[in-house]
């Protein structure tokens, strides 16, 4: 990471007594598409709002290309942002529209055609130019707002849930559109969701916020596969959590005594030591289903509690003796009775160790 | 079918007191004031006969011996004298000699059986001029006071000719009404359309208390805002003495009986209508486009010339015209507040009704004033469709 283009330097944000955002810090590299993931009220819009500079920071430092941007109003920051409800001006027809941050810079008249033309071909609205955006469909106007956005080619594009009133097969096309362009431009983007999947699918990184504080920072396969805590754990995707006490540690691996008996061998993302309390994630597609005896480390016996047939997979729920785990199995998988006596199996590096 | 119908026959019969009210007490005078500015009966209601006889006339020969018998038959046989004086009145005002012409005339018939011979009576009643006088003013309907109210007159060829500038001042004051309205609305725009801007910015009580600030002068009585203000403008009021005690003049400024006293206290008066349709659009516009304008590049002043001012234009458009038809109907305040060249189209309609009973002339002004204000009422009620159309 050498070249910084944004960096949170200990920025909290109080509203009276409410603190929003809690000392943070966060780099964001040029060129790279970073999600703030949270749910809400976790202070990503918040951050999304000091770096645009509709809001200023209460205590640290926002920096671009290693500048202070805390004075600087949001007209000269030079950051094209997207917002949820688009915010296209509706009194101004589509070209009209994305002409605007040229004709705010002073760009000559021919250009300023030259380029809405170009933006417009971008996201295949140029037949729409001379409409105005109400006569739009949602996913239209969605993409005359990132026209718009980019058109003045910004050291920053921020995007602040801007798919969430599209439906969800849109929605899906447009995750798509956007990680195209950003990978074709280049672009430095900024992207707050609370959908995990949309940050998963579009992201280089994911920064996942909780309370005003960064859980974990990491490429979407680090935050999916190795949570380092449970609020990063639950919250993405879906997995099953064992409590347990550290009875030794070898290496990147430990050996966990877990409460509702049995032991497991757990890789770490973090040093432990025997005896401390810990928490396991295991994902539910990573657990493999066997009648009959143990073939590898990690092996807890339980009983099929209910198995459903979800189309793509199959889900089955083990008993309480097996720590209610969910377990997702690929389509093609035999059918588990309720009542089946099975062994549930799982890799080392599969069952992941985190601080309770 | 029958029980709509007799529910229609029941909402209209609660609206028939209303329909009545407004018939009696709005229609009907208006009707009537409307009529006198164009209807002039006096002479052809005291001279019948001569009417009926000038029809054959071509108005050029000298009189006929028929229409001198029928002037003095209708003389002889007209005894309501206040109705004599009238057509006296309006034959004068038409041709000047009427007055002596027709005291002498009417006592020679009134004194004699026989009738007398009218050239011997004054020799006037030989010249055509009079006779065309009679002749133009026989006709029921007239154009005389329109035209008066715009400073006009028909000539003896009766072609449409300006009045000689000293002799009204009907149009001056009627510049000067627009004048004054515009310069109200103007400051109206000015303060209003910030004031709407910071009661949209702000939410609960202190939008309520905002609102309500601006809605208080509804509240109170006009004549009582008017004499407020007359206490607070005067020499010894309250500006002045505050003024002079921070040393900002030496002297009293003087605000009342002028143009700056009128316009002040008709844009404190007017501003809620103002205030009112430049808020309701400017709530309606989507809290994210300043921000959005200023995220694009766009520095406060062209973020609001470019984005909010297009897009509240039509509540200030709505204001603005609102804020001007009430102006240029406004009569108490310039009357107690201005000085006698402040004073507007209503004062004059006042003058005319109450002062000289020329009713004529009163009508004829307000007349003016209504078709202007419809015109812009019409504007008004096409700007509003259209925003509801939009909405």
């Amino acid at each position: 990471m050498t070249d910084i283009r944004i960096r949170f330097d200990g920025i909290s944000k109080w509203y009276g007594s409410l603190c929003v955002v809690d000392n943070l810090d966060l780099d964001i590299a040029k060129g790279q598409f970073v999600s703030l993931l949270g749910p809400s009220g976790s202070g990503k819009t918040t951050l999304l709002m000091m770096l645009a500079g509709f809001e200023a920071p209460t205590k640290g430092k926002v920096l671009v290309d290693g500048e202070p941007v805390n004075h600087l109003p949001t007209y000269r920051r030079d950051m094209g942002v997207v917002f949820q409800s688009y915010a296209l001006f509706p009194h101004m027809s589509v070209g009209e529209n994305i002409a605007f941050p040229l004709q705010m810079r002073g760009i000559g008249k021919a250009e300023i055609g030259e380029r809405v033309a170009r933006a417009l071909d971008m996201v295949q609205l140029s037949a729409m130019r001379d409409r105005r955006p109400s006569q739009l469909s949602g996913g239209q106007q969605q993409r005359v707002a990132l026209a718009r956005a980019l058109v003045f080619e910004p050291r920053v594009v921020l995007m602040d849930e801007p798919l969430g009133a599209l439906d969800k097969q849109l929605r899906e096309q447009m995750q798509l559109d956007i990680r195209a362009l950003h990978n074709r431009l280049g672009l430095t983007i900024v992207f707050v969701t609370h959908d995990q999947s949309e940050a998963l699918t579009m992201s280089d990184r994911i920064a996942v916020l909780n309370k005003g504080k960064i859980e974990q920072i990491g490429t979407p396969r680090e935050i999916y596969d190795e949570p380092r805590t449970r609020f990063v754990a639950e919250f993405i995707g879906e997995t099953n959590l064992a409590e347990g006490t550290v009875e030794s540690v070898t290496g990147a691996q430990a050996r966990i005594a877990l409460k509702r008996g049995g032991h497991v061998i757990a890789g770490l993302s973090e040093a432990v030591a025997p005896g401390q309390d810990v928490l396991l994630s295991i994902r539910p597609e990573r657990i493999e289903l066997k009648d009959g005896a143990a073939a590898i480390e990690n092996s807890i016996a339980a009983r099929v509690a209910d198995c459903v047939y979800q189309g793509d997979h199959l889900r089955v729920q083990l008993d309480g003796s097996a720590h209610d785990f969910v377990v997702r199995l690929d389509r093609k998988s035999r059918e588990w009775q309720p009542g089946t006596e099975v062994v549930a199996e799982f890799k080392p590096a599969d069952c992941r160790v985190i601080a309770p | 079918m029958k029980r709509p119908s007799r529910r229609n026959a029941g909402a209209l019969a609660l609206v028939l007191p209303l329909f009545f009210f407004i018939a009696l007490f709005f229609i009907w005078p208006l009707v009537t004031m409307m009529s006198q500015a164009v209807s002039d009966t006096a002479v052809l209601h005291i001279l019948p006969q001569t009417a009926s006889v000038m029809t054959n006339w071509d108005r050029k020969s000298p009189p006929t011996p028929e229409m001198k018998a029928a002037i003095a038959a209708d003389l002889k046989a007209a005894t309501d004298t206040q109705a004599v004086g009238d057509m006296v009145r309006r034959l004068n005002s038409a041709q000047s000699g009427f007055r002596t012409l027709m005291a002498k005339t009417i006592s020679a018939v009134q004194s004699s059986e026989t009738p007398p011979d009218l050239a011997a009576v004054d020799p006037r009643w030989e010249k055509p001029v009079f006779w065309l006088a009679i002749s133009d003013a026989l006709s029921p309907t007239t154009d005389r006071n329109l035209l008066a109210a715009l400073d006009l007159s028909r000539d003896a060829s009766g072609k449409i000719v300006a009045l000689p500038a000293d002799a009204s001042a009907n149009r001056v004051i009627m510049l000067r009404t627009f004048l004054i309205a515009a310069m109200v609305t103007l400051a109206c725009a000015a303060i209003g359309f910030p004031y709407a801007m910071l009661v949209a910015t702000m939410d609960g009580w202190k939008r309520n208390l905002l609102l309500a600030a601006v809605l208080l002068p509804l509240w109170t009585s006009l004549l009582v805002r008017t004499a407020a203000w007359f206490i607070l403008l005067q020499e010894k009021g309250l500006i002045n003495d505050a003024l002079q005690a921070l040393h900002l003049t030496s002297g009293p400024v003087p605000l009342i009986f002028n143009r700056a006293g009128v316009v002040i206290a008709m844009t404190h008066v007017l501003l809620p209508f103002m205030v009112l349709p430049v808020y309701s659009v400017l709530v309606s516009i989507p809290k994210n486009l300043m921000p959005a304008a200023a995220s694009l590049g766009a520095n406060p002043v062209r973020a609001f010339l470019r984005v909010l001012l297009p897009l509240s234009f039509r509540g200030l458009a709505s204001g603005a015209l609102l804020v001007f038809m009430s102006a240029i109907g406004y009569y108490i305040t310039p009357a107690l507040i201005g000085g006698p060249s402040d004073q507007m189209i209503s004062s004059v309609i006042a003058f005319y009704a109450t002062g000289s009973a020329n009713w004529g002339m009163a009508g004829a002004l307000g007349l003016i004033l209504l078709v202007v204000t419809i015109a812009l009422y019409a504007v008004y009620g096409r700007l509003s469709a259209e925003d509801t159309r939009r909405a």
